[in-house]
């Protein structure tokens, strides 16, 4: 192991495993988790060449073959779990999305919830045993945020009993969907429903796509892939045009609404289940941003500690990098951001859980709240992520730019969070309405509760501007419970001042929409203000169930370090709203820099915690070991530039031309 | 003579093809409307100024702007210079494009009568987005030109202006980056055999990212420590021949490759070199400043100073060359999708609206859209810097390089920092679309993220910027004469903002007075820090190690402060145009407002602005966009990039997004090669099925 880093881990006040355990959830899930890992690193079905050489068709080939053969390994050995599920496909992966993710994740659920019994007998053993391989196709190039929007139509006819499937326009082509454009012989396609002359909205439809044996197209069916992308190379994310393409009546999803066989539109029962899913999947976005930072922060620290540059001190050998205050400031907060994320992802996943037990007891009051308040979080937590994950890759300089780095990947497969499952302005935006909705509850003297009960304090009957202004400023910035007070005197605040926005808007005599665009800015900002404050009250919650001392005090220093770190970012919000005295940012900016010598000799440590196995990481310069320069050289001796000792451009076009000039 | 020989052949005038071709890249954009997206075409049609009177003042000149097309126009009609399958290349692929467009690049010029110190030369590259190979040959070249004696000037530049000999330049190790003297690479002298043997020492001392040394250069310049009879000199430049002029192939003693795939910049080959006891003559050390004579005496003459010159104008260089076009390309994109990006609907009843129309896509947008203008405007002020140290350089006067040095290093750093953090916000701007490498907009992000670590990595520029601004500042306490570009330092301070009315936010004075007060403010608490530190007992170096988070803080607002002041200028000065300088100034007022409403802290300290007064820079701010959302597409148009030099779907200048984006994927290699992937894993799962269905 290299010196530099075996130091810094001798120097560690506490035991990483311990804290390891803490992220597990228990140090018998710790154990499992790696159990379930260690089924996939001793897998040699499961070796392949560095990705980073391969092109995307081969690396969408290794990536089939790697899928199929898990689905049939997690059968072999048993494994139903769905977090062992997700522990196994994430070591076969490395996190990156493949081919058969929405045939996983979408068809199959889909199938399962809304197919009815005859349509799973059809359907969901193929599907279950890969013989039908299914992607999910709503997005169209036209339409992604606004659904009423798709131009997809399914025309029913009753004489023949069949859909006639249409896509009328450029705009109209499926476009986007994983697995659509090579992989899958069945899509499940959502289109307005036309029948007797009259539009039914959107609803989804099994389409066969590709012949069974040749894998050829359809007659009708046009589909393919949608060529190179920023990242997700290994995903077939696919187009699909259709031409009076034929269906029988009975592959429409039917188990709530329904068509009879003479075009009778039979209504749906409404269903707030979907409301759950999309919590699931937010959290567990949420978890992927933690996780995403975590591996960008564990790579950038690493190689700062053995990487060295310059001097401090003249005549002294040149310092690790993790010895500058600079390097220090851009990392450590990340650090301490990728612990945050990782307890509010865990906190939202509990609570989905703890809820849909709810939903089986029929109590589904908590839902809608939890809903538009986990978009927020959704968007929050991926945007800080995204630019983080860049911070890191900056941080390490040039070599941070060499795929060899694994930061350019882990920032190609990640950023895309910000744009799937909601847009994020969208998703803040869909917070903030639920904030207003709340705060005009309070203003009508009622009381709220959950997660903006805060708001409650904001005294219903006149709500004077410099109400929140006039509190006395009592914050110690020694203090996580009283920061949480802090943010939560922002978060109020910026709640008041886009509701009054929003208010004089529509007192000009503006329509709802247009008032609501022009504070929109506004709207946003206070989304943002209670998101912060959420993850700071989640943070600080868990550090009261830390029960070693060593563990508690680093992250003690980490939690203070987040919420201090933010309010140094954002001084104007708390200047403004007199939470905070000029002398108290003086002392916070102060407070930040001392908190970053103060976790430097626990900095490998704490990454280390998360405890990501190298071949996860797939990271030359945050190897465990810490031998970056010899395995740079290795690595690059493999690049397909050098597989010739000579390029045939040289033969091709220097060559010839230089006797010319 | 080479520009009327253009004209001619264009009076004789282009085959009819080339004309539509031309059409279809929007230069005729006076004659109308042919086949544009109408919802583009409104947004042009309501345009507030003369876009082609802004494109001649961007260009400097009509005159310029007239150049530029005609080369444009040239290259475009190539198709030897395509880039039309880029998205599509493999890394080895884009590199043996990147040769074939260098080599027949410098044939057409040469074809041309283009020469490489004209004013086509930056219009060829721009035509071509950068994407060619040999661009540290240039570097090789200017290296050799600056450190070399006239001999060795007409021994080796004769043969790399004909690319008989490809060049590189090899300064940073695989272990090394910033700190040159920290470099390990060793050249010994022997005076028994009159030549220096060079050696990388060990493996953090291989030579590691200097572009064409992968797989192109036949030469390189070397640099590394002299030594000789066992004392180091430090580092010296050094030319070797590193692969045979015959058959390309590694020179004995050398191992050198390519570094491997990258976020970007695939076209280039990026390379390691690790050198084993190669000799080279006494000669080949690069000798106008210092000299190894035959008996080992080490002679020093001149000052090597003018060096740093080089890499001042490196710096300059790729700014308006490299990054601000890139983001100006990803502002043209995005801008003109989000007028033909129909999404949800502002009112019941009314079409889905356009992107453009929310305020949050707006400020997304805008205030890049302004910062493209503050940064383009940024050149003139630039080069006035540049061109008077350079004359007082070459008369041997030293006096205004550190000034010159620290503006350059900071203007870097801010701007690189802003393009590529703007570039990304476009991306994501552009939903899901923007992620489609067909977009065009991971290509300029990518290419942008890197300019934050070359020439200079920008934490380390920062802070060479603040310590010449700390040094400036103890010139004000002591009453010595400040240097032009910190002379603001020493102003009297009202200590309170004037602004009565979010009207007033909207006069220069105010603003500026903001800014200058916040940059004044933070280098002097770092410099106070500093200061305590220090009489506190601490080091030096340990006290400004504890005060460079703060020093980059105060340097980043020292420059913000320069380019405000400078846009405010620039307004200034567009007196005669007055469509176009109510635009322009709109844009500024956007740019410094856009600031203080992202960093509200850094002006409510001490309450020199208000609570009330953020309210109102807040409304102005908010207003503006409303304003200039009317001539956003006017606005990028006016930077009059052709559509191949975008090469994006997204952004072209007919606004066919979706039929461009449908035809262009259906070209992508995975809908042409045939996978193995059905055959060999996919196959054998549907087989079952086929009984069953």
């Amino acid at each position: 192991m290299n010196e530099d880093l075996r130091r810094e881990r001798d120097s560690a006040s506490f035991n990483p495993e311990l804290l390891t355990h803490i992220l597990d959830g228990g140090a018998e899930r710790t154990q499992r988790r790696k159990e379930i890992e260690a089924l996939v690193l001793n897998d040699p079905d499961f070796q392949h060449e560095d990705l980073n050489f391969l092109s995307r068709s081969q690396r969408y080939e290794e990536a089939i073959r790697k899928s199929a053969l898990m689905v049939v390994k997690l059968r072999k050995y048993g494994i139903a779990d769905p977090d062992e599920i997700y522990w196994f496909k994430r070591c076969v992966h490395h996190g990156r999305a493949e081919p058969l993710d929405l045939h996983l994740g979408m068809f199959l659920p889909t199938l399962l919830t809304q197919a009815t019994l005859e349509q799973q007998d059809r359907f969901f053993m193929p599907a279950w045993n890969l013989e039908i391989i299914g992607s999910y196709a709503q997005t169209e190039m036209g339409h992604g945020t606004h659904l009423r929007g798709l131009e997809t139509t399914a025309t029913y006819d009753p004489a023949t009993q069949e859909f006639i499937l249409n896509s009328p326009t450029v705009t109209s082509i499926k476009w986007w969907p994983g697995g659509l454009g090579k992989t899958s012989n069945h899509a499940i396609v959502l289109a307005q429903l036309y029948t007797q002359g009259q539009c039914k909205g959107l609803h989804a439809f099994i389409v066969p796509i590709r012949q069974l044996g040749t894998h050829e197209p359809l007659p009708g069916i046009t589909v393919g892939d949608i060529g190179p992308k920023f990242g997700y190379d290994e995903m077939d994310n696919g187009y699909l045009k259709m031409d009076n393409f034929r269906i029988p009546r009975e592959n429409m999803l039917m188990k709530y609404a329904k068509i009879e066989p003479d075009g009778t539109y039979v209504k749906p029962v409404s269903d707030k289940l979907t409301y759950g899913t999309m919590v699931f999947i937010r959290s567990i976005i949420v978890g992927d941003s933690a996780r995403s930072l975590s591996k960008a922060c564990t790579i950038a620290i690493r190689y700062s500690s053995v990487r060295h540059q310059s001097e401090l001190k003249p005549g002294d050998p040149e310092p690790q990098i993790l010895d500058y205050q600079t390097q220090q400031y851009k990392l450590f907060p990340l650090l301490a951001t990728a612990y945050a994320f990782h307890f509010v992802g865990a906190y939202m996943k509990m609570t989905y859980y703890r809820i849909t037990g709810d939903i089986n007891e029929g109590d589904l009051s908590e839902l809608p709240e939890l809903h538009a308040l986990t978009a927020g979080l959704k968007a929050f937590t991926s945007w800080i992520a995204n630019a983080g994950i860049e911070e890191c890759r900056m941080a390490c300089g040039g070599h941070g730019y060499s795929r060899c780095s694994g930061l350019p990947d882990i920032y190609v497969t990640f950023t895309p969070c910000c744009t799937y499952e909601g847009e994020n302005t969208v998703m803040m935006l869909q917070t903030a309405r639920f904030l207003i909705k709340s705060y005009t509850q309070v203003c009508s003297g009622q009381l709220v509760s959950g997660m903006v009960s805060y708001l409650n304090d904001l005294s219903g009957q006149h709500i004077q501007p410099q109400q929140v202004a006039a509190r006395p400023t009592a914050v110690h910035i020694n203090d996580p419970a009283s920061l949480v007070e802090a943010y939560k005197l922002r978060a109020s605040r910026f709640v008041e001042v886009a509701a009054k926005n929003l208010q004089a808007e529509l007192n000009r005599r503006k329509s709802r929409e247009d008032a609501w665009n022009r504070t929109s800015v506004d709207l946003v900002r206070a989304s943002e203000a209670h998101c912060h404050y959420v993850v700071v009250k989640l943070f600080t919650t868990q550090l009261s169930e830390i029960n070693d001392a060593a563990v508690h005090a680093v992250m003690n220093n980490l939690c203070l370090l987040y919420a201090l770190y933010g309010i140094s970012k954002h001084t104007g919000d708390f200047l403004q709203a007199g939470i905070l005295t000029d002398a108290q940012v003086t002392q916070v900016y102060q407070r930040v820099k001392e908190l970053l010598a103060a976790i430097r000799p626990n900095a490998v440590a704490l990454v280390d915690a998360f405890d990501f196995h190298d071949n996860c990481l797939a990271s030359v310069l945050g190897r465990y070991d810490g031998n970056i320069y010899e395995n740079m050289f290795e690595w690059a001796k493999k690049s397909p530039l050098n597989k010739t000792e000579v390029h045939e451009a040289f033969h091709k076009h220097l060559k010839p031309k230089q006797a010319k000039l | 003579m080479p520009l009327s020989l253009l004209m001619a052949a264009k009076e004789k005038g282009f085959q009819q093809s080339q004309m539509a071709q031309w059409n279809r890249s929007g230069y005729f954009r006076s004659s109308g409307s042919r086949d544009v997206n109408p919802d583009l075409e409104t947004e042009r049609q309501t345009a507030s100024f003369s876009v082609e009177r802004l494109t001649a003042i961007l260009d400097g000149g009509a005159d310029n702007t007239r150049t530029r097309r005609a080369v444009e126009a040239v290259i475009h009609s190539e198709p030897g210079f395509s880039r039309e399958n880029q998205y599509f290349q493999s890394q080895n692929e884009r590199y043996e494009a990147a040769v074939r467009r260098s080599v027949y690049l410098k044939e057409k010029m040469h074809q041309m009568g283009w020469t490489e110190d004209g004013p086509e030369i930056k219009y060829c590259y721009r035509a071509l987005g950068g994407d060619l190979a040999f661009n540290v040959h240039r570097v090789f070249k200017n290296s050799i030109l600056a450190l070399g004696t006239d001999e060795q000037i007409a021994k080796w530049i004769p043969l790399a202006d004909k690319y008989h000999i490809i060049g590189t330049y090899a300064q940073t190790e695989l272990g090394h980056g910033t700190f040159l003297r920290g470099l390990e690479t060793t050249a010994i002298f022997d005076i028994s055999t009159q030549e220096f043997t060079l050696n990388t020492p060990k493996i953090s001392a291989m030579k590691w990212w200097p572009g064409d040394l992968g797989r192109s250069a036949t030469h390189a310049v070397v640099f590394a420590q002299l030594y000789i009879k066992g004392k180091c000199y430090g580092l010296h430049a050094f030319i070797l021949q590193i692969r045979s002029l015959r058959d390309h192939s590694p020179a004995p003693g050398v191992i050198v490759g390519d570094i491997g795939p990258k976020m970007n910049f695939e076209h280039i080959d990026n390379g390691y070199l690790m050198l084993q006891n190669i000799n080279i003559p006494r000669e080949n050390m690069l000798s106008r400043f210092s000299q190894v004579l035959p008996d080992g005496t080490y002679v020093k003459r001149g000052s090597d100073k003018i060096n740093y010159l080089t890499m001042i104008m490196t710096r300059i260089h790729i700014l308006w060359i490299e990054v601000i076009p890139t983001l100006l390309k990803a502002c043209t994109i995005a801008t003109r999708y989000s007028v033909v990006r129909r999404q949800s609907k502002l009112n019941p009843g009314d079409p889905e609206a356009k992107i453009l129309d929310y305020q949050t896509q707006q400020q997304k947008l805008l205030p890049l859209l302004a910062t493209a203008y503050a940064f383009h405007f940024m050149n003139a002020y630039v080069n006035e810097f540049y061109n008077k140290g350079y004359t007082e350089i070459r008369q041997e006067n030293f006096d205004s390089l550190p000034e010159l040095h620290a503006l350059t290093a900071g203007i870097k750093a801010i701007i690189t920092e802003y393009c590529t953090a703007g570039a990304e916000v476009c991306l994501r701007a552009c939903g899901g679309h923007g992620y489609s490498a067909l977009s065009g907009l991971p290509f300029l992000y990518t290419k942008l993220a890197a300019s934050c670590t070359y020439e200079g990595e920008n934490t380390v520029l920062f802070l060479q910027t603040a310590r010449f601004l700390v040094k400036c500042l103890a010139a004000v306490h002591s009453g010595q004469p400040i240097p032009p570009s910190a002379t603001y330092l020493s102003s009297v301070d009202s200590g309170k903002c004037q602004a009565r009315t979010s009207v007033d936010f909207l006069k220069p004075d105010i603003y500026a007075e903001a800014y200058r007060h916040r940059a004044t403010r933070l280098l002097g608490n770092a410099a106070t820090k500093l200061q305590g530190l220090v009489q506190s007992g601490a080091e030096q170096h340990e006290a400004w190690n504890q005060c460079t988070v703060q020093l980059v803080q105060a340097a980043k607002a020292h420059c913000h402060y320069i380019v405000v002041k400078n846009f405010i200028d620039t307004v200034e000065k567009l007196r005669n145009e007055a469509e176009i300088q109510k635009i322009v100034k709109h844009l500024c007022d956007l740019f410094a407002l856009h600031g203080i409403f992202s960093n509200t802290g850094d002006f409510l300290y001490a309450g020199y602005i208000s609570g009330d007064q953020i309210d109102m820079v807040t409304a102005s701010y908010l207003d503006l966009l409303a304003v200039i959302r009317n001539d956003a597409v006017p606005l990028v148009d006016a930077f009059d990039f052709t559509d191949e030099s975008l090469n994006s779907a997204l952004g072209s200048y007919d606004g066919h997004v979706y039929q461009r984006l449908y035809e262009w994927a259906q070209k992508s290699p995975t809908n042409k090669q045939v996978s193995q992937a059905y055959a060999r894993y996919l196959k054998p799962l549907f087989q079952s099925a086929l009984s069953k269905l």
